[in-house]
């Protein structure tokens, strides 16, 4: 039994515990230091994952269960499959880039950097976790470190921003842990022996639940997932958060923090209860429907690049979340596709965004213009990344939103017909942004500003390239993707469609998880 | 003829040590011709630990399973109490060293023994087999607390002492015609007794309700539990902290420890009856703890608000009559104690000398002036909220659980909702403390002993959290209440 996923898990705080140790002696640069040393080692680590992982087994990997707390029935639990371990990459692989874009945070960088390892192993150990208790701790503490991040080094009302960052995800998140009590609570009395929290035993247990309760259990896990996502009418949070935080911040919300809430919902929403999840799978349409078309049109009445790009997420997530809910194989590929795409790309346009502010220290579209002039090199990125953000075909974005588009044609015309429009709306925004940005007259404070430095383009640079990558071999990502989505539309929806991109594997979800190890 | 009962002393050393060494404690305060600090923390602490000592002696106690004539029970329930009480007194202890030492005030040698008399109420009273013997600790622990309270001598700090006694006393009348209806109930006032009394009666009795009813907001009031808690915020507030540190975190580990024996040992025959009442009290006093805590500009009174909000938590692990929901509640009193002994240590540092800086706004730049205080709060605030991986969040799980499996999901939900509530004024201090910019100068007690000593609830919050089975093996044994 290898123990790669705890490594690479509690990686980060080794770096914390030497930030924390160092005290004052450690210098800003040292600290930034240890901090990039450390999440480009986690990388590294997370690498060596996707080489111990079979692509063509369809059940949870790299297992490592212990006892925790016996008494109670909490185990650390912890193991991957096709979904997880694209959400762990993303997240291993955006830390250093965050860290490096952070370079200049010149304030408590000790405590910033701390936070930000806090972070990622908060993250990256959610995504792992396949014991809800566990899951959950891993999902709380990631409200701290953000909370600290946005609420230390973000914009004017960043306060404000954080505490309501704060406060909606934890709400969300007392009905999960209500409904996790509950299925505990459940799980003695349906399997024999004690209760216990274990994913693959609690989705037996949730089989033998009255539909009503299933039903109400599913609301508790979905309203959770919906705040971190966001969907519709969750969401107020995201723009404030987004807007406020420091550039890094933004990053690793978009690129990481959201997918915890899509994940969730394939996860656990979907694992433990499927007949709930067909039964409000239309309501839950409805919401990403009116997601994707409310945030695009936020998005094209924004004059803050920042918050544009923020309502732009609310638009993209709806995709995923669509997807997700068609329970068709292109749908549910397409969606996990699209929370790596979308983290992504629109890391990418956060970062740009940052780079912009710091160079024009404005966030108002209508206070900048000509800067493709001046900063040829930067706006052409940006270029980039607003193309691979829109879909453009060839770039990783496309990949995703076509399927969804086709997994949700087949479920509903009208979904897919919608989904469709907020593509074209998606260029609108995105490309009428970049054009008063970059075109039109220079403003006169903004004619020496500098194009990209060294240290930029290494940050840029891996991020650019993958849009590319993923754009035009998508099967990087979906060869380990599809057996994990075959398993999760089987048991959804059996008697769904599961041809064409999926390889059909003969699978049962308990048995499966319960012999990865 | 009466017949005297055989007398089992050990059971009760833990008591009679503590009370040997406050006597000797006054007795110096009384011959000595200027009492010195460090001799009444030596004689206290000393007390404490060989205390601690006797406690965990009975920890393997196989003899009969209450002493003194059943008025005493020896089991590890008691123990494991005895050995929390016994940690917070000694930090306690340790605080009010430092803090008579800077105040100014005039110097108040009493302070030890009188400490040593209120562990000594409360040890007992976690022990106690019988009401009467429940009544008598009572006593003891409440009389020394109202001098407690008062002890500085500031008008604050006494019309706080007049308050508590003035309501306390009345409380306590309460208790006592509890116990007298008790007694007309059962004939009887061991808690054992009364619960074979009660066994087997068939329709409503009317006598036993009313006698849990007026034992009940005896607790109540203790334990500070909506809407008995009125006179919380006012005695937390003007206390001298380390006073506040110690009886927050002590008394409602003695008080929930007898409520616990008296509800589910005495009155478990009529379960179904009093699990509405605790349900009420539980919901009452999360809901009106954390709302008014919101509207507090001073961290004592927030921090008893908070505290009746967790009495409420504490509550809900008991509407679960079974071994489950003793031992979420027995968690869940660990925790608290650990963190609120930690977070008033912070208080009694951060304002100063005479208890000037209590305010809210005393906390903003706190990270600035001092990293290492701002760090300690934080960890408190977070596992206070029931933030992971801290053991507030470990505690708040378990009573939540243990609502859950008795069929109190709605009364879970009152309480994963308000905890959100709450993590409102718990962060408002974490706000202030690392975003905003330290106002006026101010500089708080640069002192390293009580640093020391906070250090110490600070390790072992993060510690549950993260390894509760370091105590969750001790508390299923604990919860087995013999006899």
């Amino acid at each position: 039994m290898s123990h790669l996923l705890t490594v690479t898990t509690f990686l980060p705080l080794v770096g914390l515990v030497v930030l924390v140790v160092g005290g004052r002696a450690l210098k800003d640069d040292a600290a930034r230091g240890v901090a990039l040393v450390v999440t480009l080692a986690t990388f590294v680590l997370s690498l060596a994952i996707i080489g111990r992982f079979d692509a063509a087994q369809p059940g949870f990997q790299l297992v490592e269960r212990a006892n925790w707390v016996e008494s109670i029935g909490l185990s650390y639990y912890v193991g991957i499959d096709g979904i997880s371990i694209w959400m762990v990459l993303l997240t291993t692989f955006l830390f250093p880039v965050a860290v490096l874009a952070s370079w200049r945070v010149e304030k408590d960088v000790r405590m910033y950097m701390g936070a930000m390892l806090l972070l990622e192993t908060a993250v990256v150990g959610s995504f792992v976790a396949l014991d809800l208790l566990l899951f959950f701790i891993f999902f709380e503490a990631i409200l701290v470190p953000m909370y600290l991040l946005i609420g230390g080094w973000g914009g004017e009302r960043r306060i404000y921003a954080a505490v309501k960052f704060f406060l909606f995800t934890m709400a969300g998140s007392a009905f999960l842990l209500l409904a996790t009590l509950f299925l505990y609570s459940k799980s003695g009395a349906a399997l024999g022996g004690g209760n216990t929290f274990s994913l693959p035993q609690l989705v037996q247990v949730a089989g033998t639940l009255p539909v009503a309760t299933a039903r109400w259990l599913f609301l508790g896990f979905f309203i959770a997932f919906a705040v971190k996502v966001p969907v519709f009418p969750l969401h107020t949070w995201l723009p404030d958060a987004h807007t406020e935080a420091p550039t890094a911040g933004s990053v690793l919300l978009a690129g990481v923090l959201l997918k915890v809430g899509t994940y969730g919902l394939i996860r656990f929403n979907l694992a433990l209860f499927p007949d709930a999840a067909k039964y409000f799978a239309t309501f839950v349409s409805v919401l990403a429907v009116i997601g994707i078309i409310y945030g695009a049109v936020c998005a094209l009445i924004q004059t803050d690049i920042k918050r544009l790009v923020a309502y732009s997420s609310v638009s993209h997530l709806g995709f995923v979340v669509l997807g997700i809910f068609a329970f068709t194989q292109q749908g549910v590929t397409g969606g996990v596709l699209q929370m790596v795409n979308h983290g992504l790309a629109t890391g990418a346009l956060f970062l740009l965004v940052g780079m912009v502010y710091e160079r024009t220290h404005t966030r108002d579209l209508g206070q900048m213009g000509g800067l493709a002039s001046v900063m040829p090199w930067l706006t052409g990125a940006f270029l980039f990344a607003v193309f691979a953000s829109v879909g453009l075909p060839g770039l990783n974005s496309f990949v995703g939103e076509f399927l969804i588009i086709i997994g949700t044609f087949a479920v509903s015309h009208w979904f897919g017909s919608v989904a469709a429009l907020a593509v074209i709306l998606a260029a609108i925004y995105l490309l009428w942004s970049y054009q008063r940005m970059a075109y039109g007259p220079v403003h006169d404070e903004h004619r020496n500003v500098p194009d990209v430095s060294l240290r930029e383009v290494v940050v840029l640079a891996p991020v650019l390239a993958l849009l590319l990558v993923f754009g035009v071999y998508p099967k990087l990502l979906t060869d380990r993707i599809d057996p994990a989505t075959t398993a999760v539309i089987r048991h959804v929806a059996p008697e769904g469609q599961t041809t064409d991109v999926g390889k059909g594997l003969p699978f049962k979800v308990t048995t499966a998880s319960e012999g990865g190890g | 003829m009466i017949q005297t009962p055989t007398l089992t002393w050990q059971p009760v050393y833990p008591e009679l040590i503590l009370a040997g060494f406050a006597i000797a404690g006054l007795l110096y305060e009384a011959l000595a011709p200027r009492s010195d600090r460090g001799v009444h923390l030596t004689i206290a602490l000393g007390g404490i630990a060989s205390s601690a000592l006797a406690s965990l002696a009975l920890w393997s106690w196989t003899g009969e399973t209450t002493v003194m004539g059943g008025m005493v029970a020896a089991d590890k329930f008691s123990v494991l109490t005895r050995v929390v009480l016994l940690a917070v007194a000694a930090i306690g202890l340790l605080y009010g060293s430092h803090y008579f030492s800077r105040s100014g005030d005039e110097w108040r040698g009493e302070f030890f023994p009188l400490m040593l008399f209120a562990t000594m109420g409360m040890t007992l009273i976690s022990a106690s087999a019988d009401l009467l013997m429940v009544f008598l600790a009572l006593e003891i622990l409440s009389l020394s607390l109202y001098v407690l309270t008062g002890i500085t001598g500031r008008r604050n700090s006494n019309e706080a002492a007049l308050k508590y006694f003035l309501l306390g006393a009345a409380s306590s009348a309460f208790f006592l015609y509890g116990v007298a209806m008790a007694y007309g109930a059962t004939d009887t006032t061991s808690i054992t007794a009364i619960a074979n009394g009660l066994a087997g009666r068939i329709g409503s009795q009317p006598l036993a309700l009313l006698a849990f009813a007026f034992l009940a907001v005896g607790f109540m009031f203790k334990v500070s539990a909506a809407p008995f808690h009125m006179w919380t915020p006012d005695v937390y507030q003007g206390s001298p902290t380390p006073v506040t540190a110690y009886m927050s975190a002590a008394t409602k580990v003695a008080a929930f420890a007898a409520l616990i024996r008296v509800l589910m040992v005495a009155f478990q025959p009529l379960t179904w009856d009093w699990t509405p009442v605790v349900i009420v009290l539980a919901a009452l006093s999360v809901v009106v703890g954390s709302v008014f805590a919101i509207a507090q500009t001073d961290i004592k009174r927030m921090l008893a608000y908070s505290s009746v909000a967790q009495a409420g938590f504490i509550l809900m692990g008991l509407t679960n009559p079974t071994s489950t929901g003793i031992r979420a509640s027995l968690f869940y009193l660990v925790a608290y104690a650990t963190m609120t002994v930690g977070a008033f240590g912070i208080v009694m540092l951060v304002s100063s000398k005479g208890e000037e800086q209590t305010s809210l706004s005393s906390y903003a730049g706190l990270y600035r002036r001092s990293p290492l205080l701002a760090g300690l709060m934080t960890i408190f605030l977070l596992s206070l909220a029931g933030i992971p991986p801290t053991a507030g969040f470990i505690a708040k799980a378990s009573v939540f659980a243990a609502a859950v499996s008795a069929g109190h999901w709605e009364l879970a939900l009152i309480g994963v909702l308000t905890s959100v509530v709450a993590a409102f004024f718990y962060l408002r201090v974490i706000v202030l403390m690392y975003m905003r910019q330290p106002q006026g100068d101010q500089d708080e007690d640069a002192a390293v002993l009580p640093r020391v000593a906070i250090l110490i609830p600070a390790i072992l919050t993060i510690a549950f959290g993260i390894f509760p089975g370091l105590i969750v093996g001790l508390i299923e044994q604990a919860s087995v209440l013999r006899w």
